[in-house]
């Protein structure tokens, strides 16, 4: 841990980046073949769910129940697609599984997780704001019961609006939770618009910090960026830790980023080749 | 050990209760949105510090942490008024704790019309409803401190959500240490022949009461209470829907979606027959004394002997 990008291995970065774009693709045929599903933040969360369920969070698919294992709360539970891709990918259930059956009645992997319905799945989520609150509970549950995992939050950037997380990151903030990871798929948009106009969250850096948080930005499609901050912020023993990701909406596919349209929009059939195509791993 | 006629209230059983549970399960932990000794959630502070989370007034906070405590195998009850666990985070509390089937308990403190004088905005009409809405959920509503004292308890026993509403007022206890209670059982308070009154919580007493008036004018009342509206106790509403031709639902909420619904929903379905509601009728509250406003809602004992006798 030492070079710029923490010495993170070029091969498994490069093997790691041939799994998200896989995983991207996964994406946009699951959502093209259920007609339904948030297509931009599915694609921007992917590098940071690749980095961490493939390198940072401790996980075994065979053992979705180990005791031991870290727990992931995705916030941004519309990201249900970019979740399942990168789960499939890592062998919690096959991809096909998840390409052919997402969004359909009876399977496993509904618009918004489901905890009782997908392994891999720590908490159901969607309703946005809820999910810092979890996994301070989760973080504090740990601590105070065993045994010792770490514990990361998804959310999104436009979810920063809702009053609740200003709640948890102030109980957070205040009580120095450790062993809490959070963070923001920091791609700019949200359902109807931009974020700094729908509702400013800046001065976000300081804002955060002021709540007693230590804050950290990254970019949010940069494996070896990711992987090295995360790590880091886990050795983090003094209170919690947020990421700021940058990323872009829909990224990966020239026609999808940064398009305020492509938040849950469904890719034609023709839009689908050519996403494909360009998600195609050289 | 309470007595029949100790006086106590079921904020009070409640606090005291939570202790015992702390005591027989290392797992009890109780988070507080700054209302603990209102709701006497701040006992269990005195006795276990380190399981007492303060959260501040930030109800949505406390509820999304209890879900992740309980997903990692802690038994958290959260603390705070029945106009908060039913109207602010019913969000939260249905999607962060009963989607997941988190093994949450909610505490809805005064309940009701005795709130303090605080009037509309701290008397909670509708909690029953919403909480009888949200899938999975139990929902416990006991009529005095020995029977707060055994909802606790079950409630910890029980693998699940579960929401317990309890009050404010000082009341003799009813039950005695015979009694069991069972989640999901309604209770025969007393066998009568000429009208089924049917009534939840601290309701019970005002039913007791008019059932005893209502003999001294040769009218044998029947009472039966539902301390679980949720599940419902289904055969025994239906035995006493086959009984009597006419029932009385009394309860300490409004009309719509709580008690009263329950059962006229339940006898619509299994046995049909005339159902009065003694309840609040579609209104905001208010402030003042407690047997005041029961009076002025139509609730009190008088009411309840009124409804008996003019059918």
């Amino acid at each position: 841990m030492s070079s710029a990008n923490g010495g993170v291995d070029a091969a498994l970065v490069t093997r790691l980046e041939g799994i998200a774009a896989n995983a991207r693709q996964d994406i946009l045929r699951a959502i093209a073949n259920a007609g339904a599903g948030h297509t931009g933040g599915s694609l921007s969360v992917t590098d940071i769910l690749t980095a961490l369920y493939f390198r940072v969070l401790r996980n075994d698919p065979e053992r979705p129940d180990w005791p031991e294992r870290d727990r992931l709360v995705l916030s941004k539970g519309h990201a249900s697609a970019g979740f399942y891709a990168v789960l499939a990918a890592r062998g919690y259930f096959s991809r096909e599984e998840f390409v052919e059956n997402y969004d359909t009645v009876d399977s496993i992997f509904m618009g918004h997780p489901d905890r009782l319905k997908t392994p891999g799945v720590e908490t159901s989520t969607g309703s946005l704001g809820h999910g810092l609150s979890v996994a301070i509970g989760m973080a504090l549950g740990l601590k105070a019961k065993g045994p010792a995992a770490h514990v990361y939050a998804v959310l999104g950037d436009g979810e920063l609006d809702e009053g609740q997380v200003w709640e948890a990151l102030m109980y957070a903030g205040t009580h120095k939770v450790s062993g809490l990871t959070a963070i923001v798929d920091f791609n700019k948009l949200q359902l109807v618009g931009r974020v700094d106009e729908t509702m400013s969250l800046e001065p976000l850096v300081p804002k955060l910090q002021s709540f007693g948080w230590k804050v950290v930005e990254c970019d949010g499609h940069d494996i070896a960026e990711l992987i090295a901050v995360l790590e880091s912020a886990r050795e983090d023993a003094d209170g919690p830790v947020i990421v700021l990701a940058h990323t872009v909406k829909g990224k990966g596919v020239s026609f999808i980023e940064d398009q305020v349209a492509w938040h849950a929009r469904v890719p034609t059939p023709e839009e689908l080749q050519q996403g494909l195509a360009e998600l195609e791993v050289k | 050990m309470m007595a029949i006629g100790d006086m106590i209230s079921c904020r009070e059983a409640f606090g005291k209760a939570l202790v015992e549970a702390g005591e027989r399960d290392p797992n009890v932990v109780v988070l507080d949105a700054d209302l603990g000794s209102s709701t006497q959630a701040a006992i269990f502070k005195d006795s276990f510090p380190e399981r007492f989370y303060q959260v501040g007034i930030a109800e949505q906070n406390m509820i999304g942490m209890a879900a992740g405590m309980a997903s990692v195998g802690l038994v958290p009850f959260t603390s705070t008024f029945a106009c908060f666990t039913g109207r602010r985070v019913a969000d939260q509390v249905s999607i962060s704790v009963a989607f997941p089937r988190f093994n949450v308990k909610l505490l809805g403190a005064y309940a009701g019309i005795p709130a303090g004088k605080t009037g509309a905005t701290h008397q909670a009409f509708e909690d029953l409803a919403i909480l009888r809405a949200i899938p999975d959920m139990v929902v416990i509503c006991p009529a005095d401190g020995a029977e707060t004292r055994q909802v606790v308890l079950a409630a910890v026993e029980f693998e699940g959500p579960v929401y317990i509403r309890s009050t404010r007022e000082v009341l003799p206890v009813l039950f005695d240490d015979d009694y069991k209670f069972e989640i999901g059982k309604a209770v025969t308070l007393r066998e009568g022949e000429d009208v089924g009154l049917i009534t939840t919580g601290i309701m019970a007493h005002k039913v007791l009461e008019a059932a005893d008036q209502l003999q001294t004018r040769g009218i044998s009342a029947h009472v039966l209470h539902l301390p679980t509206l949720k599940p419902l106790d289904v055969p025994a509403i239906i035995d006493v829907a086959q009984r009597f031709d006419w029932l009385i639902t009394v309860e300490n909420h409004g009309i719509i979606g709580g008690l009263g619904s329950a059962i006229a929903e339940t006898v619509t379905e299994h046995a049909p027959v005339r159902v009065h509601r003694i309840g609040i009728r579609d209104h905001f509250g208010e402030s003042g004394d407690d047997e005041a406003l029961f009076t002025k809602f139509g609730m009190n004992v008088e009411h309840i002997v009124a409804a008996a006798t003019a059918r």
